[in-house]
């Protein structure tokens, strides 16, 4: 399992006519953790949504290790390597937890006894083991939100796209998500672009950081850069009145 | 002895042994009962197989099918219409009702798979096609039209053409359920199955993780269709009579679907158990209604049944039952 480079080519998206996504381009290099940040409704949920085949782009191409994989259906963007968690958790509720996972870990190993000890070995990483035969709607926010990850990964992804998995934890379990994640990047090279609010994470995971504000990308550069970058602060404080 | 294995992998011994010890039973049955007891568990047999067909398509993949009846009358309607008209008999008929009724599966499930009707809507589009169908076999001179069409009733023997006494109908739906039995417990423990599940319980979740929502639940109508299917053909050669009034009524598919939901969804032995129910409660209230001399009260006093079932057991009367007895799959 290795990383894949991610392009987004002036990525465009409109719903009835609302401008959720306009001109969006960035690149992540194979390997690298980055994050994309923006207010509430930026449309970056939106941008993930196009990358995973959710949405077709009305401008634009999303690429992967330069094929394009923009206008493809969500299984076969899959296929092509891409893993993601939804912002809003979608556990398969009434199986248990390693089931969860098994579905995950089926996409590249079709035999049922493989991929559930391959799941079982992905809900050992992530600390979900003594939950493993769990229903998966009894577990708590914070684990459900691992679970979303360790389901993600069991599809053994090359890009692995995550939507706001720090939400809800606490600071203790945020840091041994991160923990975990640079781990998995450092071993295998996984690529991964998150969306996340919780600045603590993003600030120790991504190595850059995308801004986008109302559909469009305002600003990037290092977490250093953008904290300092004055569009940013614009729209994160609101526009500072001169003296 | 793999297929075996994997097919028994994590249940109970003591589900097995039941299992086995059912099975025998089954078999030396007709010897131990009368002939109304035979075709009580004839009735049972037939419910059971029919709704582990409907239960492929509703309790595993979670598309709920309102116009089952469809594809077992159509099943029924061409198999005996072979035999009745060109004197094909059904064992070769079978394949082209099996394939007309898995064709029509295919054709609804499409419609609203395709253009992802869920829920109701799928349900409306499945009564609507069963109901053209009814309408249009009311019209159709070589099925008899309204007035049915009929098998000649003989008492002879020919196994062949699938003619005879309750006996031979005993052992072919005996045969059928225990293979769906089995069938479908090899396709719950597949990958086919497992992303069945999925879909049911998410569809979105399910295709991010690579499931091929479509073409999953393609295969899930097909299936179930095609089973339904050859239970419509035993059902018009063991009743010997077909109207399209009721081979495709609304009240027929409803029929199929109360074993299973009365049994346990999406569980292998619910339609099994929800079978045994129905038809127990429907045999004891018709004869409590014969003793009272009050008609109509079968239908009342089923309806209550259910309604208490129902809101009592809501997961269904099976996974009680193995909850209480230890019963339960062992390694999840």
């Amino acid at each position: 399992m290795s990383g894949a480079r991610l392009e987004l080519a002036g990525v465009g998206k409109n719903f009835r006519g609302l401008r959720a996504v306009h001109d969006v381009s960035f690149d992540v290099p194979a390997g690298a953790i980055h994050a994309l940040i923006g207010p509430n409704g930026a449309g970056k949920t939106t941008i993930f949504n196009m990358i995973a085949g959710v949405y077709r782009p009305d401008a634009g191409q999303v690429s992967l290790d330069g094929r394009r994989i923009s206008g493809l259906r969500p299984d076969l963007v899959c296929d092509e390597g891409v893993g993601r968690t939804f912002q809003i958790v979608k556990p398969f509720r009434g199986l248990s937890v390693l089931e969860n996972v098994t579905v995950g870990a089926l996409h590249r190993r079709p035999d049922l006894a493989e991929a559930r000890a391959h799941a079982d070995d992905i809900l050992g990483q992530l600390g979900l083991h003594d939950r493993r035969s769990h229903a998966a709607e009894s577990l708590t926010l914070p684990d459900r939100k691992r679970l979303e990850v360790a389901r993600a990964l069991a599809t053994e992804p090359k890009l692995l796209l995550l939507d706001e998995v720090m939400a809800g934890l606490r600071p203790t379990e945020i840091d041994v998500m991160v923990a975990f994640l640079r781990d998995l990047n450092a071993r295998t090279g996984l690529t991964i672009l998150l969306i996340e609010h919780v600045m603590r994470a993003v600030m120790a995971l991504a190595a850059h950081v995308v801004v986008v504000s109302y559909g469009e990308k305002i600003a990037e550069g290092t977490p250093a850069e953008i904290t300092r970058h004055p569009a940013v602060l614009d729209v994160y404080l609101g526009e500072q009145e001169a003296e | 002895m793999r297929l075996l294995r994997r097919l028994t992998d994590g249940v109970a011994p003591r589900a097995l042994w039941g299992l086995g010890v059912l099975f025998v039973l089954l078999l030396v049955a007709p010897t131990l009962l009368g002939k109304y007891g035979l075709s009580v568990l004839i009735l049972i047999l037939y419910f059971a197989y029919v709704g582990q067909a409907w239960n492929i398509l509703m309790g595993f993949a979670g598309q709920l099918s309102l116009g089952h009846a469809l594809y077992a009358g159509l099943g029924g309607y061409i198999a005996a219409g072979l035999f009745f008209h060109y004197g094909i008999g059904p064992w070769t008929g079978v394949f082209v009702a099996v394939a007309a009724a898995t064709a029509a599966g295919v054709v609804v499930g499409y419609l609203g798979f395709r253009f992802s009707l869920a829920g109701v809507y799928f349900a409306l589009l499945t009564i609507a096609f069963s109901e053209f169908t009814r309408i249009a076999f009311d019209h159709w001179g070589w099925a008899g039209g309204s007035g049915g069409l009929f098998l000649k009733v003989d008492a002879t023997s020919d196994p062949l053409n699938l003619r005879g006494g309750p006996l031979l109908f005993y052992y072919v739906i005996l045969a059928l359920a225990a293979g769906a039995f089995v069938l479908c417990r090899a396709l719950l423990e597949s990958r086919l199955g497992r992303y069945w599940l999925a879909i049911r319980e998410d569809p979105e979740a399910a295709q991010a993780v690579g499931v091929p929502v479509l073409r999953c639940k393609m295969i899930a109508i097909a299936i179930s269709a095609a089973m339904t299917a050859l239970a419509g053909v035993w059902n018009a050669f063991y009743y010997n009579n077909l109207f399209p009034e009721t081979a495709f009524a609304m009240g027929r598919s409803i029929e199929f679907t109360l074993a299973p939901i009365i049994g346990g969804l999406g569980t292998l032995f619910g339609p099994v158990v929800g079978a045994v129910v129905l038809t127990g409660l429907g045999e004891i209230f018709t004869d409590l209604s014969e003793a009272f001399h009050v008609p109509g009260i079968k239908q009342i006093f089923y309806g209550l049944a259910l309604l208490v079932i129902v809101m009592y057991r809501p997961a269904g009367v099976w996974p009680w039952l193995a909850k209480r007895f230890g019963l339960e799959e062992t390694r999840r």
